[in-house]
């Protein structure tokens, strides 16, 4: 290990090219070819280090490069001007300033703790994990009582970051005490939320934070065996874990005696194909044993009776993330970030009409004004703010005057909204309120498994009471059906999507009835989106 | 299996049962008849159809009947406005969902959709009907499947797999997509497995399997499967 | 299909490595997928009875997730991706324009089978929203205009550069 760090050291520069899923379809790779080339041709590459990392954030303005130290950022690389940044930059000591992102509160706001070494390690080499501290919470841990282990958690306040918010020790604490065995951990990497890719640019910027996290929790609870259920549309993201896998193995991290202890833990993936709802956790489960991923009713819960009716532990990858950094620094240490109910950060893709789109990592607490406004740098092109979907499509719609309320579990829930696995859209002026929440319900539709009425029929119903409304032939009692059908779907559905689903159509209709009223008296779409025939013909 | 017994109160009428009993069954033991619809005993839980949601106090989520089980000292509502609303909704969604027409049913007065609507109420459909034209397989020497009376209860499936053991019928696509198949979605004259015993015809809570030319009053014999499983644990 | 030994055996291989395990379905349809291109009846029935599973279990687990094809798809795939990024910023007049121009429905492929549109739900390049897949070429910030030259050129023979 003291070599390796000689070697690391042994660079004065260090470029690291963003190469995750976000800039590699816009050249990343050529440009990690053209810095390997450059460097060799001006005879620097004894002292600088050219790296392909994951994600460093800026997605919106990729192919992203950051060169150490320093942290100086490039935007929109392109393999002719990489050249220049080599002869500049390294071998002059001249950053190339107008290549450079600026620096504005895009990152200020920001306290990146799972994200801790997206942009700066080399995912493909368990080495760079190591040397940042990886793996460090590992040895700790073994050192330590499984229960010891659980209070730390305890004492960390982190809750579940895939949605529910359940605290995390707890939940650990009800699989340690459950008797039945061999128990299961699955790690939830099917984010299928259109618009949400934080947990696949976790996976390909730091595959080894997952896998520590759930050594750590399998110590815990006395598991020996684990899944990551990770969707089959992120190929990257599958074959930068395969890889760390890997590794883990060879150096003894992962299978029988781990450490040279008696603990031993075994990982495989198992791969989603394309099913919102296997990312509930009672279809995941399903969907691990090879069936149609449909939820079932709890109890009894998977804490009990999970994979193959054993006791298992569900937990989103970002949580996961999260637990390394908690054994470390102990539980009162990351309970200092975030409020006192909700601590520590949480990722969010932030999309839509915003200047800066992106993964961003903001405490918890942070108010919506400052992550679409300050880190978001508000809505590009002149147009007025309209309204921010926070949780995904289920998410809830929330206007300008919700904007200073705290980013936390319970105060989204308050106002409709969820934390979701974690999606904020922006919607500006040329967006239609109905036409929104049409496009959610046509989503939830589609991806409905069907095994309930209030989701299956419920939902489908919903959706002809919007086409009708866009098509010009609405009625006021049309409202009336969708506030009635919503609560019962909302109370009366099976699983989390079906209970969720009617949100858009819930906070649409109580921030935005006015749109709704406009559609069906006067016929009119003020954004243009509805009454599409109509328009033509009316042209025509 | 344990002797434990848990006591608790179901629409305020002290009840004693056995642990690990649902919400279900231990109302019917003192006469509360919850009302359902893909529950049928002999058959494992589904908890699909959400008409047997019922009220705990001290929660304000609801809990379907047939598939939670009692736990002691809980206080359980099976009737309140709440309910009664969301379980006309209920079968309205159903109605309108695909095409359910009474007097050109084999089922008619047969069918627990019908009995449950007239029991529960529900005298509208609030929603635009769907209208849907499925498909009608008839190519089976006599039993018949006509999808456009299915509410996806599934219990013709689980009858066919948990009682009859050849797992011929399945459910295909998803949402409000999802059919009842016959192995790879074969017409159900040429499927292998079938053993033609009728039992999807006999629990089918509607008149979408019937057994052709023959009285529906013969045919819907809902309580096999109880009946099977009541024989096969006789010692 | 299945009569091609060659590939017969890459499937037995699949199987094997599972130990026939009927948990492993899943696993082994996404291998089936890439060794075949999609899933026929012959091919599932072949995999039920390796697995002892009933057919219509596999084939209800087959259409529950999108991924898995029944069907070919044409020689070219521009896949649209239906994100909520992609929704904001306006992807379905691409949809829309893409239709027209090549007479073909979304889900479907054109006549002569030449080229297919599919659909997504994200391919998670939303801050580059509006996106559209071009064979492997994913083209962000997408205009109507470009990604029916892009299609021109796949369509042409000119083969899409794989980045």
């Amino acid at each position: 290990m003291a070599q390796e760090l000689e070697f690391q050291n042994a660079y004065k520069y260090r470029i690291n090219v963003c190469c995750s899923s976000g800039c590699v379809p816009f050249g990343a790779l050529k440009v990690l070819k053209a810095f390997e080339d450059a460097v060799k041709e001006f005879g620097v590459e004894k002292e600088c280090k050219v790296a392909r990392t994951g994600c460093i954030g800026t997605c919106s303005v990729g192919p992203a490069v950051l060169v150490e130290p320093g942290d100086y950022l490039y935007q929109s690389v392109t393999p002719e001007r990489v050249r220049e940044i080599v002869r500049d930059h390294i071998v002059l000591g001249l950053p190339v300033k107008d290549m450079l992102y600026e620096r504005n509160a895009y990152f200020k706001k920001q306290h990146r703790l799972v994200l801790r070494n997206a942009g700066k390690i080399d995912p493909s080499r368990i080495q760079d994990y190591i040397n940042m501290g990886g793996y460090g919470g590992l040895l700790k841990c073994l050192t330590d009582t499984p229960q010891a282990v659980i209070n730390e958690l305890i004492a960390s306040g982190l809750r579940g970051r895939g949605g529910a918010g359940f605290p995390t020790g707890q939940k650990w604490s009800l699989v340690a005490r459950a008797q039945n065995s061999p128990k299961y951990i699955v790690a939830n990497l099917d984010e299928g939320d259109p618009g949400v890719f934080a947990n696949r640019t976790l996976a390909e910027a730091d595959p080894h934070a997952i896998i520590e996290g759930m050594l750590i929790a399998a110590y815990a609870i006395g598991a020996e065996k684990g899944y990551i259920y990770i969707r089959s549309e992120y190929p990257l993201a599958i074959q930068t874990l395969q890889k760390a896998i890997a590794q883990a193995k060879a150096m003894t991290l992962l299978g029988e005696s781990i450490l040279e202890t008696p603990f031993k833990f075994d990982l495989e993936l198992r791969f989603g194909a394309g099913a919102f709802v296997a990312g509930e956790e009672t279809a995941i489960l399903a969907s691990v044993e090879g069936k149609r991923a449909m939820p079932r009713p709890r109890p009894p819960y998977p804490a009990n009776s999970g994979l193959w009716q054993k006791p298992t532990l569900i937990q989103n990858v970002e949580t996961l993330a999260n637990i390394p950094l908690i054994i470390q620094n102990g539980g009162a240490w990351f309970a200092k970030t975030g409020t006192p109910k909700c601590t520590g950060t949480k990722c969010f893709s932030l999309t839509g009409k915003v200047n800066n789109p992106g993964l961003i990592e903001v405490p918890m607490g942070i108010t919506l004004r400052e992550v679409v406004f300050d880190v978001g740098g508000g809505v590009p092109d002149g147009k007025k703010f309209k309204a921010v979907l926070v949780g995904g499509p289920s998410g809830g719609c929330l206007p300008d005057t919700l904007l200073d309320i705290p980013i936390d579990y319970d105060s989204l829930v308050k106002v409709g909204a969820i934390m979701g696995s974690g999606g904020i859209v922006v919607l500006d002026e040329d967006s239609c309120m109905v036409d929104t929440a049409r496009f959610f319900t046509e989503f939830c539709v589609d991806e409905s498994c069907g095994k309930c009425t209030p989701c299956r029929a419920g939902l489908a119903r919903l959706k002809d009471v919007f086409g009708k409304i866009t098509n010009g032939a609405g009625e006021m009692s049309d409202i009336t059906t969708l506030e009635k059908s919503s609560s019962f779907i909302r109370d009366g559905s099976l699983c989390g999507l079906g209970q969720t689903a009617p949100n858009p159509v819930i906070t649409t209709l109580r921030y935005f009835k006015d749109e709704y009223i406009q559609h069906i008296v006067e016929k009119r779409c003020d954004a243009g989106k509805c009454f599409k025939s109509r328009g033509e013909e009316e042209i025509e | 299996m344990s002797t434990n017994t848990v006591k608790l109160k179901i629409d305020g009428v002290d009840v004693t049962a056995a642990e690990g009993t649902t919400i279900l069954k231990a109302a019917k033991d003192v006469g509360i008849i919850i009302p359902t619809l893909c529950s049928l005993e002999g058959l494992t839980a589904y908890g699909g159809c959400r008409l047997c949601l019922v009220e705990v106090s001290g929660t304000p989520k609801l809990f379907p009947a047939c598939t939670t089980p009692i736990g002691p000292g809980m206080d359980v509502t099976t009737q309140s406005d709440k309910l009664k609303e969301y379980r006309k909704i209920a079968v309205q969604l159903l109605l309108a969902e695909r095409t359910h027409i009474c007097s050109v049913c084999v089922a008619d007065d047969h069918c627990e959709l019908q009995a449950m609507a007239n029991q529960l109420g529900v005298d509208h459909v609030m929603f635009e009907r769907n209208w849907s034209r499925e498909e009608i397989d008839s190519t089976h020497d006599f039993l018949v499947i006509d999808r456009n009376r299915c509410i996806l209860c599934t219990r013709c499936i689980r009858v066919c797999d948990q009682i009859e053991g050849v797992h011929t019928l399945d459910l295909k696509l998803r949402g409000k997509d999802s059919q009842v198949i016959m192995d790879l979605d074969e017409k159900w004259g040429n499927s292998c497995s079938c053993t033609s015993c009728r039992k999807c015809a006999k629990v089918c809570p509607v008149g979408a399997i019937y057994v052709e030319g023959e009285p529906i009053e013969h045919t819907k014999k809902r309580d096999v499967a109880e009946f099977i499983v009541e024989r096969r644990n006789r010692k | 299909m299945i009569k091609d030994d060659k590939r017969r055996a890459m499937l037995e291989k699949v199987l094997k490595e599972h130990d026939y395990q009927e948990s492993a379905l899943l696993e082994i349809l996404h291998r089936a997928q890439e060794i075949y291109g999609y899933l026929d009846k012959e091919l599932l029935m072949d995999i039920s009875g390796s697995l002892n599973l009933p057919p219509s279990h596999v084939y209800g687990v087959v259409t529950f997730y999108s991924f898995f094809k029944l069907k070919k798809s044409g020689e070219h795939v521009v896949t649209g991706c239906l994100g909520t990024a992609c929704y904001v910023n306006e992807v379905e007049q691409i949809l829309e324009a893409i239709e027209q121009e090549f007479d073909l429905k979304r889900g479907g492929s054109t006549a002569d089978g030449k080229l297919s549109l599919l659909l997504t739900r994200c391919i998670g390049a939303c801050a580059m929203a509006p996106n559209i897949v071009v064979d492997y070429e994913v083209i962000g910030k997408a205009t109507k205009e470009l990604v029916i030259q892009k299609i021109k050129q796949a369509l042409g023979g000119v083969k899409a550069e794989t980045s």
